[in-house]
Order: C-alpha cells, then structure tokens, then sequence
C-alpha cells in the first residue's frame, strides 16, 4: 500500500466527478432537497414531525447516493480494463479501494455539510446534540454506502445488475432500521436482522445526537467496522488473476 | 545469443472446461519484435494474458523477465495494451497519463515524451471520449510507455489505424526493441507479419510456427505469410 498511490486514485475520481457537471450538482445538491421536501410536508402539521425524521433521512441519504455512485463507478472501472491494467501495475488492492472512500468521503462531507447546515439553520431542525456531530455521523454513513458499493460491485456483470443491489441491500436495511417500526417492536426474527444491519446503527447514532447528547461512539464505531469489513471484502473481490 | 524475456513451456490454459491454450512452447527475445499472428478467436488474447499474468494457467509454465508471470517485482517492469483501450474516457490524454504516471512513480516528463511517441500532441488536453477509435488505443498504448518497460505486450494495437500511423507505430515499436526491450504484438492481419523479426503464428490454441518471417516463406515456399499460414494448416490436416 502506498500514500501516493491512494492520493492518485483519489484525486483521479474527484477529476472525473468534476468533469460530469450534471452528476457533481446533483451529487450536491439533492440531498438538500429531499431534505427541504421532508420539511415541506410537515409545515402543516402539529408535533415535531420533520424533528423525529430528518435525522433519520440525513442518514439514508448519503449512504444511498454513495451507494449507487460507488457501485456503477467501480462496475465501470470493471468493465473498461481499467481495473485489470491497474492490477498488473505496482497498485496495491487496499490503495485502489481507499482511494475511492477518500474521494467520496470528501464529497459525502460536502454533500452532507450543505444538507446539515441547511436543515439546521434554514429549516429549524431540533438537534440537541452537536450539529458537527450529525455531520461526522453522515460522513461515516456514506463511507459505508461506498464501502458497500465496492463491494457489490463485484457481483454485478452489468450496470443494470447494479442498479438493483440498491433494492436488494439497501432497501431492506431502511425498512427495518426503526424508522417505520421501532425496532423493539418488530417481530422477534426481524428485530434480530435489524440488530446485525449496518444501517439501523447508523440512524440510531442519528437519532441519538438529534434527541440527546449522550455519545453515540458506539453506534458509529459498529457503522465504522461495518465499512472496514466491506472494504476488506472488498479487497478479496480484487482478482488479478481470472481463469 | 539473444536473452529471452518470456519463456514459456508446455502453457496450457482451459477455460470451462474446453482448452484454450494447448501445450505452447515458445519464448519472445529482448530486443526484438515478435509478432503473435493467427485468426480472431484463436487464443492470442488468452496467451498475452498468460504472459502479464492476468490469466490463470492451468498447465505448464511460463517465465518473464526471469521471475514468474504474475510476480509482483513484474508490476514495474511490464507494459500491457489490451486490445479495447483501456483509459479513463471522461479525462483528457493528459490526466490520463499523469494518473497513470503517479501509479507507476515515475516522473511527470514522461507524460509529455509519450504523448509525443503515440502523436497526440495535439489533442493533449482533449477528453478521451471525444477522440476517435484510432486516437483512444494510441492514450492506451501511451500508458503503456510510461514506465519504460523492460517488456511490452500489445494486443492488436494498429486495428483501425490509417497506414501512415500505422508504420510510425511499428517503427515506435522497433525503436523499443533496439533500446533493449522485448515486444510482443498480436494482429490479425497477416500483412503486418513481415514488420516482425520473429512470427508466432496460431490456430486453435496450437502454435503452427515459430520462424523469422524470411525463413517461414523459405520453408514452406508461400509467397507471403497468408499464404504461408494456409500451406501450414494444410500441412497439418
């Protein structure tokens, strides 16, 4: 493994984000939306509903986009050669794959500082806690949305295969991650595969900072190892040799 | 005598079960161009492979640059063109290279010196995309030369080139050569055969001849290698 060669990676697919223009503002600015649209919806109403969901949904967001965009990027890096020229060159697996989760853990900090400030300053969102905090929690939520994403990406042939890794991973993790039914109250089986689910600690950590200032290190720590594990996964789907 | 750069005995290769690669004996001598000849689909893709240590083998050896295909200290010391291009198309020519170069450790100059090699000078900071077929495997085989390797591999680099760049290229190829390195291209034209010093000519995984251009229309007495690949197969019926 080797600094320079990360920082390569890295900076390569930060220039390639800049180059696509449409994907760079939405990357930016949809979150902020959806945000904006969550608000919208309870303008009207009385309780604190966009309080109880926002810090759920400032959860979801990052780690699906980063999800999706890993996943169809490295599917593509797959698919052109890419890849396989990197391997047969002095590039470490772990390099190529850091190099990724630092670029989009740049862009998840940006993405989500926009839709955190926003969402704190603009849209009156109740957080007790810190709003650096919420923030750092996004970041790690879309960390494990790439590390994922690379992951995946190796069990997909085609873009289209991709796509739909997002329904069959990431759906079910927002189903059972206590934002529709709290998670003491599905049914014992069901609570028992929201309890091993990434996704369910990283909206408890949310959550948690929103309602509390208790800390919330170890629902980030197991998000955390969650994306250590993915990469290290990862890394394993790396072949530089096929039959 | 010549060192040999790539030694390969007995390679076999078998993909699900029907053999791709069957029991090839041949090497590829430093300074020099070995031309890899044979129709498409007849294996030489697989067998570029097996030597950059991309493919799996499943029988036999084979030895590059007195190491192991596939050993690590290769990484450096080895340059690889697949035959589609394969680069980065939302960059340019030159954030191309320059990733590639910071890949590789080597400095910034050569980024410049291989975009003159290929002749892209003037579509440096052109986005890959909007280049032409031709234009995009010339980025590709840019990055092959960066890191001056001891060992060049290119799979059918000159399809869908105009001929004079065509000859610029094999001469870029045998000035490669002449500096020491061991260069082996594959093509499916036959006509590109008498640019080589050595031929492989290949068919369904077999090696037909392994010969000087010269001495392979000598010994079968063709006209040309077209003619001599038919009196091989023909032979071997």
């Amino acid at each position: 493994m080797s600094p320079r060669i990360t920082a390569a990676v890295a900076l390569r697919v930060l220039t390639q984000l800049r180059r696509d223009h449409r994907t760079a503002a939405m990357l930016l600015v949809l979150p902020t939306l959806l945000m904006s649209l969550l608000w919208w919806m309870f303008v009207d109403l009385p309780g604190a509903g966009f309080s109880a969901l926002g810090p759920a949904l400032l959860a979801l967001v990052p780690f699906i986009v980063m999800f999706l965009v890993t996943s169809v990027t490295t599917l593509r890096e797959r698919t052109s050669g890419t890849l396989e020229r990197l391997l047969v060159m002095p590039m470490g697996k772990l390099d190529f794959l850091l190099g990724y989760l630092v670029a989009f853990g740049l862009v998840a900090a940006l993405q989500s500082a926009v839709a955190v400030g926003t969402c704190v300053w603009l849209l009156d969102l109740r957080v007790v806690g810190s709003a650096w905090l919420l923030l750092l929690v996004a970041v790690v939520d879309a960390v494990l949305g790439t590390a994922l994403g690379l992951l995946v990406s190796a069990f997909a042939r085609t873009e289209f295969q991709a796509v739909q890794f997002m329904p069959a991973v990431v759906i079910p993790q927002i189903l059972l991650c206590g934002l529709f039914v709290a998670r003491d109250q599905l049914p014992r089986a069901l609570e028992v595969v929201s309890d091993v689910l990434p996704l369910s600690y990283a909206v408890d950590a949310m959550q948690a900072v929103a309602t509390s200032t208790d800390p919330v290190w170890g629902d980030v720590g197991v998000v955390a190892a969650y994306a250590v594990a993915a990469v290290a996964l990862g890394a394993l789907t790396l072949r530089r040799q096929t039959a | 005598m010549m060192k040999n750069a790539v030694v390969a005995r007995r390679l076999c290769v078998t993909r699900g079960g029907n053999p791709v690669l069957r029991d090839l004996d041949f090497e590829v001598a430093a300074g020099s161009v070995t031309g890899l000849l044979g129709p498409s689909g007849c294996g030489k893709t697989t067998l570029m492979r097996a030597v950059i240590g991309t493919q799996r083998i499943t029988g036999g050896t084979v030895e590059v640059l007195d190491e192991r295909a596939a050993a690590p200290a290769l990484r450096h010391r080895v340059g690889y063109v697949s035959q589609a291009p394969s680069v980065y198309d939302d960059l340019t020519v030159r954030e191309n290279l320059r990733f590639f170069a910071r890949v590789l450790g080597v400095p910034r100059e050569r980024v410049d010196a291989c975009v003159a090699t290929v002749a892209l000078g003037d579509h440096a900071d052109r986005v890959v995309a909007r280049l032409s077929g031709g234009q995009r495997s010339r980025v590709s085989l840019a990055v092959a030369l960066l890191g001056e390797p001891d060992l060049l591999v290119l799979d059918e680099p000159t399809v869908g080139l105009d001929p004079v760049l065509r000859v610029e290229l094999w001469s870029t190829f045998h000035r490669l050569a002449e500096a020491g390195a061991a260069v082996l291209v594959s093509s499916h034209v036959m006509d590109e055969a008498a640019r080589c010093d050595r031929l492989l000519l290949m068919r369904e995984g077999t090696l037909l001849a392994d010969d000087a251009p010269a001495a392979l229309l000598r010994r079968t007495g063709a006209p040309d290698v077209e003619h001599a690949f038919l009196s091989l197969v023909g032979a071997g019926a």
